[in-house]
């Protein structure tokens, strides 16, 4: 046994018959910021709360710190979780609500009212104390669920979409924030999310999930630079990646009228077949006509402030690229865009793989 | 406006003027026999006075308490409640079974239903008898008891839905941050659903107990005996009127129930303010 948390052959079928986790196997080390990514209905979800225990298992088993929990009761697993909707009981005041879960635990109340103090002011809301939820705002009680759940010292935390319910900005503050808590606090904690630009940002390490079944497990890094398959090279990075159909013919990948060089770090491309070339819109060049890659009438230039997302049209081929401020092309003109070698992935098409 | 106007004569013909009137007939000795039918005088405050020195009145009111206490407060709300959170987070299925049953004894007829408890009860051949094996006079030996039982069993549907809508309406996150934290189901209750519940159980209690405090029903299955022993106020009014045929104090009867409702009713509003 390594990892921390250890969640072996995992499966959870419900009673209307969804299989929300298929087998699941996943270790998660100690101290780590995991964030487990996915489209809604992926199982993300489920596997945070079985790990919680807040769903029965139907099959497999759950290790947390070297015992398993499979069949232990979510109160004595020594986790603390934090909810989309922060859960605050409205009747209870800030301090009454992060105390709680010590009051339950019987925690005498000298003691309780020194960890109540002291996770108020790790977050900034010692001020609040007497307020009820309904009279602070919605990033002051996203503060105090995780006020609440530091206090009870937990091994682990588990996130369940904590930022999903803030306004943009707030959400990149909290997002800092709660990055460097977890650093300090240095306690194990799994994050939830929808949100790619939330999970590369804050995890360690994370996880890509589809139908129950994880389909990539790496660093945030790993995740932008080789995704493992289209599935997952489809759902990261904030501008779409290119994806297109293409074919291999003389050592070279062909693409509608363009003939492309076979990416460094493709390893098997066999002659004929059938792939899929991916590149990043960050990683094309512009260059000028017919100098090679892909050339096309410019279609739609997007501003995102400090660069612009240029699609061209190449023969009712789509291809984006990004480029500087400044040095966009004029809507209307023909310009070439040519995707770093270094940078580009080729997927089988059949199988949706990397190779 | 003119949309308002049938509505209105209708309020006032069968809701105002019989209001009024039985205000003023509190006042007079009104009676359908004697000298005072052909001739009812204004006495004043006369029959109120009468009434407030009338055992009578005072056991009737004591009745009506523990009819009140029993079957609206105990029996109702209490066991409504615990029906509800019992099946709570059961299967919707079985839940929707459970409320179909109880609201059946909600929909059928007064008349019917008090027709099935005396079937029930009865004590030569009551089912009660049958399955206990028994002779008993359900009616007779325990008449306040059955009373209460009857009034328990035919308005909890109201509770179990009102109080099921509430549990329904606490969000499971809540629940599910105080079973991490470790606490009971017992202590889930405590805590958090019954706080969260607190506006549903006030206006719960205040209806069911303004509705108990009014019901005429248990005379149906009772007639107020034996011996005066189920004659709640709603049962002593009618009686007054129109057995004894003395409007009057009737009416006197009816103002001071009326009053009565109206302190109660203002204590729970309050309170339900006071957060």
């Amino acid at each position: 046994m390594s990892g921390f948390v250890e969640v072996k052959n995992l499966t959870k079928i419900f009673p209307n018959g969804t299989k929300a986790l298929d087998s699941l196997n996943l270790s998660i080390e100690q101290g780590e910021f995991f964030a487990l990514l996915g489209p809604s209905g992926c199982g993300k979800t489920t596997l945070l709360r079985t790990i919680g225990g807040l769903e029965q298992v139907t099959d497999g088993e759950i290790y947390i710190d070297n015992t398993e929990v499979t069949y232990v009761e979510p109160g004595d697993r020594n986790i603390a979780m934090v909810f989309q909707d922060y859960a605050l009981y409205p009747h209870m005041s800030v301090e009454e609500n992060i105390g709680y879960p010590l009051k339950v635990r019987k925690i005498e109340k000298g003691l309780r009212a020194e960890r109540i103090l002291t996770a108020a002011q790790a977050l900034q809301i010692q001020n609040l104390m007497d307020r009820k939820p309904s009279q602070i705002s919605g990033g002051q009680q996203q503060r105090v669920a995780v006020a609440r759940a530091m206090a009870t010292r937990p091994n682990l935390y588990l996130f369940d979409e904590p930022l999903s319910n803030l306004d943009a900005r707030l959400r990149l503050e909290a997002r800092t924030f709660l990055k460097q808590l977890q650093r300090e606090l240095g306690v194990t904690t799994i994050l939830v999310t929808h949100d790619q630009s939330e999970s590369l940002a804050l995890a360690d390490r994370m996880a890509v999930m589809e139908l129950g079944t994880i389909r990539q497990l790496g660093s945030p890094a790993e995740f932008f630079h080789r995704p493992a398959n289209l599935f997952v090279a489809s759902f990261i990075g904030s501008t779409p990646m290119n994806l297109l159909d293409g074919k291999i013919v003389n050592g070279m990948v062909h693409v509608g009228d363009s003939h492309i060089n076979v990416p460094f770090a493709t390893k098997s491309a066999s002659e004929g077949q059938n792939v899929v070339l991916g590149v990043r819109p960050e990683y094309v060049s512009v260059s000028s006509p017919q100098s090679g890659g892909f050339t096309g009438v410019v279609k739609v230039l997007e501003n995102l402030g400090t660069h612009y997302l240029v699609s061209i049209d190449c023969n009712g081929l789509l291809v984006r690229g990004t480029v500087p401020d400044g040095e966009e092309p004029t809507p209307g003109s023909i310009i070439s865009l040519l995707p770093d070698p270094k940078r580009t992935l080729l997927y089988d098409k059949k199988s949706g793989d990397l190779i | 406006m003119l949309f308002l106007f049938p509505s209105a004569i209708f309020i006032t013909i069968f809701l105002i003027i019989p209001a009024v009137w039985t205000l003023y007939l509190g006042l007079t000795n009104y009676s359908l026999t004697g000298l005072a039918a052909a001739n009812p005088k204004f006495v004043g405050l006369q029959n109120y006075a009468k009434v407030l020195k009338d055992p009578e009145f005072y056991n009737s009111f004591k009745l009506t308490i523990i009819f009140v206490i029993g079957s609206a407060i105990i029996g109702q709300a209490l066991l409504g409640f615990i029906i509800a959170w019992t099946f709570s987070d059961k299967p919707g299925k079985l839940r929707s079974f459970v409320e179909v049953i109880i609201i059946l004894a909600w929909m059928v007829p007064s008349s019917v239903v008090t027709f099935l408890w005396s079937a029930f009860l009865n004590g030569q051949n009551g089912t009660l008898n049958k399955i206990i094996g028994g002779q008993t006079e359900w009616l007779i030996t325990h008449p306040m008891l059955s009373i209460i039982v009857f009034n328990s069993w035919r308005g909890a549907a109201f509770s179990v839905l009102l109080f099921g809508a509430a549990i329904a309406a606490v969000p499971k996150s809540h629940l599910e941050v105080a079973r991490i934290a470790g606490a009971s189901k017992y202590r889930q209750l405590r805590d958090i659903i019954v706080p969260a519940s607190r506006g549903h159980i006030l206006t719960n209690l205040l209806l069911i107990s303004l509705w108990s405090f009014n019901l005429f029903t248990p005379y149906l299955l009772t007639g107020g005996g034996p011996g005066g022993k189920t004659e709640i106020l709603p049962i002593f009014v009618y009686e007054k009127a129109l057995r004894y045929f003395n409007f009057g104090i009737a009416s006197a009867i009816a103002t001071i129930m009326l009053l009565i409702n109206f302190v109660f009713a203002l204590i729970v509003i309050r309170r339900g303010k006071q957060k």
